[in-house]
């Protein structure tokens, strides 16, 4: 068979929704493209623990430490579970890491902003879990096997997240005149970089013909960004809460709400290394790299000692 | 000294170790060397909060005061704290983290293994749910003293070294008080000075397999919680922990 024979058997299989899975021939550049997205969302979790992790010890009970531990704790599963999704693409984790230490690879931006108080625990988990489930809904319908079921498992987990985070806001919204302020400007600055997260609109995202063809994503950003909106601004409000924009306003006829001028010029300085937290974040990476060395050598060590003593046993 | 203080006494020693623990755990978290250990260590974490809010809740309870959880766990003053200096030390590598660990890991076991053929309901009941995650902690921190103590001669050394900076601070976890002499006569719960003869044992035996060395301190151990006197690092643990509920007192969370 040749490529353009195997490439169209691949694209029947795909169109006849079938998934596509580890062993299986696929084109270079579906290969290429889900390695490089699943490798940049394992990042992304792994990231994603440092903002979250900032307040883990001065959460103000005991109940949200403890429910702010084990929720940083599953973004690390995800972040495990995404490495061997995208290890069945052919990379290991070593590559992946030294990737992301470089710089060369990418994780969501989201995570170049600091985390100031209380509430943006609860602006993260509200917001920038809510669009990740937005996103990851999606991303579960898509073509290949093994991210896809990651996806699956990884929603529901950040389902809970959604709610948790939700909760601590609505709490704060409902609290003191102090703790409502400390909310509304946790809206305020994560507001727009969620809506951003869910990636450029669909007239600037490249590459993207090819990406849906292949089913490695199956909506469009700019849906599934909708649907992000449509699900948080009633919550927003039920919470009173006012979203940062003064253009956002309900269309009757679509039944969608519709948002003001996304500021695309801050994503793209964000992207590119240039936002509040982007040296902070893969300064801690990098240290937690080196100075983990020596436990990373001494266990090696240890199990080459192991070995050798069994064989002398033996 | 009556039973009830005895026993608000030993609750809050119990829960103050753990959350104080706990609290230097989850400093750890995104910071581990591996994603396997940050999961493990906040597993640990994770527990050990869990097993505080059990403890201070109880205390609350016992005292009758109407205090929560978290009432006693942001609202008490650095003198009021009951656990052991072993457990507020610094995390500092990943070497003193996993001794800090041990240490305490294998005296947290024996203890609630005794506190599971408590008198007191509570505490039965307690120990024997808690033991269980114990007994993984112990595994694991056990598993790395070793792995690191006879891994290269940089782990070796640091694990050394670790060991030698904690080591002093292990006597005061036997140090026993009016409240425990109390207690033990109702057997509510285990005397220390035999979880002592056990721990000694069983980390001795282990720190050798480690092929480390248990330091000369010739005869000094830190000792101070009993009485609410720690040391340098607990007015900072508190100072983070407590800061945003004493700034908003009326505010719930
Ligand atoms: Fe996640
Ligand atoms: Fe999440």
């Amino acid at each position: 068979m040749d490529t353009a024979e195997r490439e169209k058997k691949f694209q029947e299989k795909i169109d006849s929704g079938l998934k596509v899975e580890a062993k299986e021939w696929m084109p270079e550049n579906y290969r290429k493209q889900l390695t490089r997205m699943i490798s940049q969302h394992a990042h992304s979790e792994i990231v994603g623990m440092l903002p979250e992790g900032n307040w883990i010890t001065r959460a103000p009970s005991l109940r949200r430490k403890a429910v702010l531990l084990a929720k940083v704790q599953d973004e690390a599963g995800h972040g495990l579970y995404l490495y061997s999704a995208a290890e069945t693409l052919g990379i290991d984790r070593k590559t992946m890491i030294d990737q992301l230490l470089s710089g060369r690879a990418k994780y969501s931006s989201i995570f170049n902003y600091p985390t100031l108080s209380w509430a943006d625990i609860g602006a993260i988990g509200w917001l920038v879990d809510g669009a990740a489930i937005v996103n990851q809904t999606m991303l579960a319908r898509g073509s290949y096997g093994p991210y896809s079921r990651a996806m699956v498992r990884i929603c529901k987990e950040e389902s809970f997240h959604n709610r948790q985070g939700y909760e601590i806001m609505y709490h704060l919204a409902n609290g003191t005149p102090e703790q409502k302020a400390m909310a509304q400007d946790a809206l305020n600055r994560w507001w727009w970089p969620s809506i951003q997260m869910l990636g450029p609109s669909d007239a600037q995202s490249k590459n993207s013909e090819e990406t849906m063809r292949w089913k490695i994503k199956v909506e469009s950003n700019d849906t599934v960004r909708q649907r992000f909106i449509d699900r948080t601004v009633p919550q927003a409000h039920a919470a009173g809460l006012t979203i940062p924009d003064p253009d956002l306003k309900f269309n009757e006829e679509t039944g969608h709400w519709e948002i003001g001028e996304i500021e695309w010029t801050e994503f793209y300085r964000v992207i590119k290394g240039h936002g509040p937290c982007n040296r902070k974040r893969l300064k801690a990476r990098q240290e937690a790299e080196r100075e983990g060395r020596w436990v990373r050598e001494a266990a090696a060590a240890y199990a080459a000692k192991q070995r050798a003593r069994a064989v002398q046993a033996a | 000294m009556t039973e009830k203080e005895a026993r608000f006494e030993y609750l809050i020693r119990l829960g103050d170790n753990a959350l104080i623990l706990g609290q230097r755990l989850g400093e750890w978290c995104g910071h581990a060397h591996q994603l396997e250990s940050d999961i493990a260590l906040t597993n640990i974490a994770l527990d050990n909060v869990g097993q505080a809010r059990n403890l201070l809740t109880e205390a609350g309870k016992v005292e009758g005061k109407g205090r929560s959880e978290d009432d006693l766990a942001f609202f008490r003053t650095e003198n009021e704290f009951r656990n052991n200096l072993l457990t507020e030390q610094e995390n500092g590598n990943f070497a003193q983290t996993i001794t800090r660990q041990y240490l305490f890991d294998v005296f947290q076991f024996h203890l609630y293994s005794g506190l599971c053929s408590s008198t007191d309901d509570f505490l039965k009941g307690f120990a024997e749910k808690s033991v269980k995650e114990v007994t993984y902690h112990r595994k694991l921190s056990g598993d790395w003293m070793v792995r690191l103590g006879d891994g290269t001669e940089e782990s070796h050394d640091k694990m050394q070294e670790a060991l030698d900076i904690l080591w002093p601070f292990t006597g005061e976890l036997f140090e026993k008080t009016e409240a425990d002499e109390i207690l033990i006569a109702s057997g509510a719960v285990p005397d220390l000075e035999e979880i002592k003869k056990i721990w000694i044992e069983e980390t001795s035996a282990k720190i050798e397999e480690a092929t480390l060395t248990i330091p000369d301190t010739m005869g000094y151990m830190a000792r101070g919680s009993r009485d609410g006197h720690h040391t340098e690092y607990m007015g900072y643990i508190l100072a983070e922990m407590q800061a945003l509920p004493r700034s908003m007192p009326d505010a719930t969370w």
